[in-house]
């Protein structure tokens, strides 16, 4: 019996074996609409490998437009962390792809660090992305959520020192979020050879899976990083997808 | 709500504070303060820590900086005795006149110390927050003194009402970018910064105008700034013959409170007394006092007391004066109401304005709104306790408020 953490690589892997690169879908819980939420949520699971939940938060400082909207559009319904487990908890059916949340550290202070890892496993979740929280920081939540076998995601970015790199990577959980670029989500990136050979990097220090992110939202750019990668990250454009209540399958299916 | 400490541990932080050990390896001043950036930071932080050691107490740069306080800024500021403010209190009251130096209020101090560094670190643009526009001139004038590029970035809300001063950044050289992202005020502007510094990590100084933010910037902010407490008491010695029973100075993200307090706080005679903006009472929303109703939390890359929701959510503050205006605060100030050296209290927007009314008659001197809230704070201590010596940060001249001066104290009356 594998633990979530582990559940979170063998998915991605998965998705490479079959030759195509995993597909790792970012949705901001409760947007556009609380209603429509447990339903966008299992069709976005039903087409991509990983499911990133994004816990909305008031001061999303490593955001871009797209996501601080939906974060405030998700507040102002009423959407917090309980709520969040409550409603992934009450799924209707189990997803095959593992789930993720992603938060800022202030809402999983707020829930209380000693309950979080229990509650997150309980309702189904495999791991943590915490973008506000470095390496060194990181120590209380990563035993905490070890304790249920859950992962804590590690980012690096193109400015991360080799060394660091290798040492980031070298302890990694579930898979390497490797951030394509310097700058929040949700711009347009380019894929010029400095990011493949970061990438190529990031890879050969890593035990886990690789996925790229920031900036991804089309077919073009997953085929430039699908032989440097196991998955790419897609958010901003998949929640303006689900803004003007188009198909989020169909555009995910679109992507590779 | 606050945390319950036993005595044991805050008499343990306040005797490392007091051995000069905070901010510690890991950047923090007993519980709070640390370093929660963005991956993307972590080298520009590294960096920037590195060139604190080499630099911050290096001889020739001690003296770029000590000159530019002497020949610039026009330090050291007045300590002015306030003759009439005495009589009406019952007390002996003074003032550390920050009102007078070169931009109108102590922001100067940390902005042209910063910008010093930053050149040092071969910085080639500068970024800055403001709040009330006051580090957002004081950045773009020591930007301009030393030929960097400047950026500020200003809430959408405090740009209307610190119009004067979003004029006074454009003709010192800077570009104001108006934030229009969440509260619209000081906090956003902060996000809005950050983003712009994890855009363009190289090159990029992130000018911080607030003892706040992640490690190192507390520290440099408080070092930079300590020269108003170091004159200061140097001031009391020669000017009363005597130090202070009571030092006052407002508490936004704090700091100017920082740099009047620290250099007081081995002085055990000395009570220490920091004012947050009580706004318009003490419901949620209501106001900016983060200490008298906040709890532990991370905002803005520094774990510190923070205004919350019980999910965690930030809450937007209520205060007459933008540069009050913050949900959270520094982490020293912090540590110093946790060891219990420093005492803090809230004062309302409508009695700050009362205190300033009545320092312009008194005194003749207009200060900041956010300085009112402590000279408010001073009254209702002189009150409580006759007779005593009161040292106030007048930390900076009320000119910037004449749009909301207009709106309350003067509504009527021109």
């Amino acid at each position: 019996m594998s633990t979530p953490a582990e559940s979170i690589s063998m998915a991605i892997r998965a998705a490479h074996d079959e030759g195509r690169p995993a597909l790792v879908a970012f949705v901001t819980a409760g947007f556009p609409k609380v209603e429509q939420f447990t339903d966008n949520l299992l069709k976005v699971a039903d087409a991509a490998d990983v499911v990133e939940i994004g816990v909305p938060f008031s001061d999303p400082m490593a955001d871009g437009a797209t996501i601080q909207l939906a974060s405030r559009a998700a507040l102002a319904q009423g959407v917090s962390m309980v709520w969040i487990l409550e409603t992934v908890a009450a799924l209707p059916r189990r997803p095959k792809a593992p789930l993720l949340l992603m938060s800022y550290l202030n809402p999983l202070l707020s829930y209380g660090l000693d309950k979080l890892p229990a509650a997150a496993r309980a309702a189904g979740i495999s791991g943590f992305i915490v973008p506000d929280l470095p390496h060194e920081e990181a120590a209380d939540l990563e035993a905490a959520l070890a304790h249920e076998g859950l992962a804590l995601i590690q980012m690096v970015t193109p400015v991360t020192p080799q060394a660091r790199l290798e040492r980031l990577c070298g302890a990694a959980k579930g898979f390497v979020y490797a951030v394509t670029m310097t700058g929040t989500t949700g711009k347009n990136v380019a894929v010029p050879e400095e990011v493949t050979g970061y990438l190529d990097r990031v890879r050969a220090a890593s035990n886990v899976p690789v996925c790229a992110g920031f900036g991804i939202r089309a077919k073009e750019q997953v085929a430039l990083l699908a032989s440097h990668v196991d998955g790419v990250v897609v958010g901003s454009a998949l929640l303006e997808v689900l803004e003007r209540g188009e198909d989020p399958a169909a555009f995910l299916a679109s992507l590779r | 709500m606050a945390m319950a400490i036993d005595a044991a541990q805050a008499a343990e932080w306040l005797d490392r504070e007091l051995k000069g050990d905070y901010p510690d390896a890991r950047g923090r001043f007993g519980p709070y303060g640390g370093a929660y950036v963005p991956e993307t930071l972590i080298p520009s932080l590294e960096k920037l820590a590195a060139g604190v050691k080499r630099w911050l107490s290096d001889p020739d740069y001690l003296a770029d900086f000590h000159r530019e306080l002497n020949t610039f800024v026009g330090r050291p500021t007045a300590l002015t005795f306030a003759p009439t403010l005495s009589k009406k209190w019952g007390a002996e009251v003074w003032l550390k006149r920050e009102d007078l130096a070169h931009t109108g209020a102590h922001k100067i101090n940390n902005a042209i110390g910063q910008a010093l560094l930053a050149k040092r670190l071969g910085a080639t643009r500068i970024v800055a927050e403001t709040g009330a526009g006051q580090h957002g001139v004081a950045s773009a004038a020591a930007c301009a003194r030393l030929g960097l590029p400047c950026t500020v970035y200003m809430g959408a809300v405090d740009i209307e009402r610190q119009a004067p001063n979003v004029g006074r950044m454009k003709l010192l050289g800077a570009t104001v970018v108006p934030v229009t992202a969440g509260d619209q005020t000081l906090r956003a502007a902060v996000d809005e910064a950050l983003r712009d510094w994890v855009t363009n990590p190289d090159g990029t100084y992130y000018l911080l105008g607030s003892a706040i933010g992640p490690h190192p910037y507390p520290y440099i902010v408080r070092e930079l700034q300590s020269v108003i407490g170091r004159e200061a008491r140097e001031q009391m010695l020669k000017q009363a013959n005597a130090l202070p029973d009571l030092v006052v100075a407002c508490v936004g993200g704090g700091s100017n409170s920082i740099g009047m307090f620290h250099p007081f706080i081995k002085d055990t005679s000395v009570q220490i007394l920091g004012i947050e903006a009580g706004g318009r009472g003490a419901g949620l929303g209501d106001n900016s006092a983060t200490l008298s109703f906040g709890r532990p939390g991370v905002l803005q890359g520094c774990y510190s007391m923070l205004l919350q929701d019980d999910d965690g959510q930030i809450q937007e503050t209520h205060s007459v004066s933008a540069g009050l205006d913050y949900p959270g605060v520094g982490p020293e100030h912090a540590l110093l109401h946790s060891a219990g050296r420093v005492s803090y209290e809230s004062v309302t927007d409508d009695e700050a304005l009362e205190a300033l009314a009545e320092c312009c008659e008194a005194e003749g001197i207009i200060p900041a709104i956010e300085t009112a809230h402590a000279f408010f704070g001073a009254r209702r201590y002189a009150h409580a306790n006759p007779g005593k010596r009161i040292l106030i940060c007048l930390s900076g001249r009320g000119d910037k408020d004449m749009p909301t001066l207009q709106k309350t104290l003067l509504k009527g009356k021109i």
